[in-house]
């Protein structure tokens, strides 16, 4: 996909998207989002700058393979919950270290985390696949695998 | 066999001598520590540790010690230091040395268990472990395909058993109210009179006899020969063969005494121990023929378990120790012939008594000692049967008749191993048949010689060891006095006899064993042929059934998951009586009427189009029109994430659908119609069954709670994200989790065939 109106959006609207995940994920404790939307809107940003400048480009931005990610946030989530069962002898239990300061951060800001990497790394691992066995079948001096 | 000398010199990667013996000298060490315990065991006490586990399905970690159990356990663990040393010295270079004594261990302590424990869900417990141990071990060659379909079978048949038996112990133990085995006799009456008695004997017994290879489940224990020998020294002689014995034995006093169990037991044992030791005969591979010989004693052995008179059990319990002695040391001599002499085909060898002067001697010992020659402890063994067969409650003309011929063929078959290899003119495939080391003819030595030793001595045994297990079978105290002569008696005029015949079978043996084989080939006794077309049977089945299931189809998959949704459906709105008005009805507005029918008009396009590309963006704008919908409910959290769904999904889809095929290519009018049908049925019963939620009355208490402690609790004023990550989060750990599992999945079969098609091109 070639098209420079496609391209200098996606220069401009992608650092926006990710951006704007990030904000969806943070304040989803009190309003509309959270790690599951927030991961969507991310892999939507992504998926639109692979269309744009390609699978390879796109893998060199994101720096950890999608399955990294996705397995990452996966360890994160089930940390944040073993964190509650060593601290209060609960899993998942939510841990509260900085609340007394008046930062509402902490175990379960952690699981969020891990659900957005998972639904980030996930979509991608899926995505990019596809698009490398389109591509592949298509013809045969392609580069090997995606990551 | 071979194969192990050569990989010998090769390469050594087995560790340090100390680590190769450090199993069989801790096994030592475990036997040495059991028999510590004779005298309290001798004073008919018992020792008994508990600790609670799953107390509330009355399973306790707990182990007893009693005459019964401490019998195996100095069994198992003094011959498993012998055939640990043996094993150690056997496979000395081997690459797998160390894969074989970890294994053995696991087995030994599996079978530890087995015996010591009390209750009736732990034993079963370790008695899988010691079917899965044997599977690995049986297969240990894994590399043959042979060896791994004997292990699959020993599996399959042990483990199958295995299953019954476990129905049986859940039977017993809602009828007894325990599953101690140590309180079981104390509700025998009430057991035995019981509705469900029939039931828990077949069971209990179909476990017993699968694992102690009874017929007609004996096949798989001659195919289990497959195992290296040192291996069917230990599993398919000593232990694990006798598992299924000496539940009979643990169960003898809660099941035993009726005429049922009298008559299954000793017609079966009667049967299996005449069949083997007529199989015996046949073979030429000295392995199997012990391999018959070992059916054989088990079939003796649950023959006077079902004797029920003391002398019987005690009859019992004594062939059980004088078959672990002889046969072990048998088996391992089997296996110094075969790695040192080349050979263990009967035919093969000859003239061995020289050079291998050691090994001879061991061999008689234990020969003598199996074909019950007088002072060995095999003698006292044999006058006993004969003394329990004459008192057995069922048949004694017929037991005894059993008991004779069984062992006048195993006189045969103790001369033909004892006397075959090592006499007559040389015969060796090897060119210098010698001795093996020390640590190799150490255990099979220590074992004959106990034979021996234990036949002059008797006592020794008799009132430690024998007399407190068969204490534990009859539930009151037995006090047998051993002695190697008795006089002149009916027993000793047996034995007479049985020597005699036995004799007659030794010099006839190459006729008998040609007349043999001529009646194997009109395929009588093939109760193997049951178990392979069964096996085929279940393999055809599980082919036709994954064909009609699982085509390969996505279409047929979602026809029958939409099929099964709408009869569950349709069975719930029938069942709970079709309310299903709600009792306020909102009128919907205008944009709403509006987002309704382009849903609509999506849902059809979808389905009416030919061309992906529509069918893709006609879902695009239903999923969207519900989204909208989402939004005027107030839905926010959802309507946000159907949207990007739905954004995701047309990327996705728009990179494959250059390379789908095109729609509905050959689907009949037929199909189509049944598809409407299904899709119809499943629509309308979601519409009714929401309709019939909203006819109740909300249940206010959940969502109420998640009001109240949303702030308090979890700090956070979006309920629905608060649900997700804190109050509900162990469902949320779990759907990330399959997303990454389905992620990962995908990715797999995707390189698959992106790696086939490139072999395909290429």
């Amino acid at each position: 996909m070639n098209s420079i109106i496609l391209s200098a959006a996606t220069r401009v609207v992608t650092p926006l998207m990710v951006a704007f995940s990030l904000f969806v994920l943070l304040r989803g404790h009190n309003e509309p989002g959270g790690g599951f939307i927030g991961g969507l809107v991310a892999a939507t940003a992504f998926a639109l700058y692979a269309k744009a400048m390609g699978v390879p480009a796109t893998l060199k931005a994101l720096r950890l393979p999608p399955p990294t990610i996705a397995v990452v946030g996966l360890l994160m989530s089930t940390v944040a919950g073993l964190w509650g069962l060593f601290q209060a002898g609960a899993f998942l239990k939510g841990m509260w270290p900085l609340y007394g300061i008046g930062l509402p951060i902490g175990s379960v800001l952690l699981f969020d985390i891990g659900v957005y990497m998972v639904v980030v790394g996930s979509v991608l691992t899926i995505l990019f696949a596809l698009e490398f066995d389109v591509a592949n079948s298509d013809s045969e001096d392609l580069p090997g695998g995606e990551d | 066999m071979s194969a192990y000398s050569l990989n010998a010199s090769s390469r050594a990667p087995t560790g340090s001598r100390l680590l190769r013996y450090a199993p069989a000298l801790l096994s030592a060490a475990v036997c040495g520590a059991f028999a510590t315990l004779l005298p309290t065991i001798a004073s008919n006490e018992v020792i008994r540790v508990a600790w609670p586990w799953i107390p509330g399905l009355g399973v306790e970690l707990s182990f007893l010690i009693d005459g019964l159990s401490l019998t195996f356990a100095l069994l198992i663990t003094g011959i498993g230091a012998l055939v640990f040393a043996y094993s150690a010295s056997y496979f000395k270079g081997h690459p797998k040395l160390v894969r074989l004594l970890v294994l053995l261990v696991l087995f030994e302590l599996s079978m530890l268990g087995l015996v010591l424990a009390d209750n009736l869900l732990l034993m079963f417990v370790f008695w899988e472990l010691t079917t899965i141990t044997s599977f690995l071990l049986v297969g240990f060659d894994h590399e043959k395909a042979d060896a791994r379909n004997k292990a699959l079978q020993a599996l399959l048949v042990t483990g199958g058993g295995g299953l019954a038996l476990l129905a049986g112990i859940l039977l017993l133990g809602a009828v007894a109210g325990t599953y101690e085995a140590s309180l079981l006799p104390l509700a025998a009456d009430q057991i035995k009179e019981h509705g469900h008695y029939a039931a828990i004997l077949i069971l209990v017994l179909i476990g017993a006899f699968t694992k102690s290879a009874q017929f007609p489940f004996h096949f798989w224990l001659p195919n289990a020969m497959a195992a290296p020998t040192p291996v069917s020294a230990y599993l398919h002689s000593a232990t694990m063969v006798k598992a299924g014995v000496y539940l009979l034995a643990r169960m003898t006093p809660t099941l035993g005494g009726t005429e049922a169990w009298l008559w299954s037991l000793t017609i079966v044992g009667g049967v299996t121990a005449v069949l083997a030791s007529i199989w015996a005969l046949r073979q030429t591979d000295l392995k199997l023929a012990l391999a018959y010989t070992t059916v054989m004693a088990l079939g003796t052995i649950t023959m006077f378990l079902g004797g029920a008179s003391a002398i019987a059990l005690t009859a019992a319990a004594t062939f059980l120790i004088v078959h672990a002695f002889y046969k072990a040391a048998l088996f391992l001599a089997i296996g110094i012939l075969d790695k040192k002499a080349g050979s263990r085909e009967i035919d093969g060898l000859g003239g061995l008594a020289r050079p291998m002067w050691r090994t001879w001697i061991v061999v008689s010992l234990a020969a003598l000692s199996m074909a019950g020659f007088p002072p060995f402890l095999g003698f006292i063994g044999k006058e006993l049967k004969y003394e329990g067969a004459l008192a057995v409650a069922s048949e004694p003309l017929l037991v005894v008749t059993f008991a004779v011929l069984a062992n006048a063929m195993m006189v045969a078959i103790a001369g033909a191993v004892a006397l075959k290899p090592f006499f007559g003119p040389r015969r060796t495939p090897v060119e210098k048949p010698a001795d093996p080391p020390f640590a190799m003819w150490l255990g099979p030595a220590l074992l004959a010689v106990a034979g021996l030793g234990f036949g002059v001595a008797p006592q020794l045994i008799g009132s430690s060891l024998i007399n407190p297990t068969t204490s534990v079978m009859t539930g009151d105290l037995v006090d047998k006095q051993f002695k190697l002569w008795h006089g002149i008696n009916i027993p000793l005029m047996l034995s007479i006899l049985t020597f005699a015949l036995g004799v007659a079978f030794y010099l006839n043996l190459a006729r008998l064993r040609r007349l043999l084989a001529r009646l194997e080939e009109r395929g009588l006794w093939a109760a193997e042929s049951g178990y392979d077309a069964m096996l085929a049977g279940l393999k055809a089945f599980a082919a036709w059934q994954t064909l009609v299931i699982q085509p390969g189809r996505l279409t047929h998959y979602l026809f029958w998951t939409a099929v099964t949704l709408a009869v569950l459906i349709w069975g719930g709105l029938v069942a709970g009586g079709f309310t299903v008005m709600p009792k306020a009805y909102p009128m919907p507005s205008l944009i709403e009427w509006t987002m309704l029918a382009l849903a609509t008009f999506g849902a059809v396009a979808t389905v009416v189009t030919r061309s992906r590309l529509l069918a893709i963006l006609a879902l695009g704008l239903l999923g969207i029109s519900i989204a909208a919908l989402f939004v005027f409910y107030g839905a926010i959290d959802v309507a946000i994430t159907q949207l990007l769904v739905e954004t995701l999904v047309v990327v996705l889809v728009a990179v494959a659908l250059l390379k789908l095929p095109r729609l509905t290519p050959h689907r009949t009018i037929n199909v189509r119609w049944s598809h409407l049908g299904v899709s119809t049925a499943v629509g309308a019963g979601v519409s009714l069954s929401l309709l019939a939620v909203l006819s109740t009355d909300l249940d206010r208490s959940i969502p109420s709670f998640f009001e109240e402690t949303s702030v308090p609790e979890a700090f956070g004023r979006n309920i629905v994200n608060v649900i997700l990550v804190d109050f509900r989060a162990l469902d949320t750990l779990g759907e990330i989790g399959v997303v990454v599992i389905a992620a990962l999945g995908a990715l797999a079969l995707l390189r698959l065939k992106g790696e086939r098609t490139k072999e395909a091109t290429r």
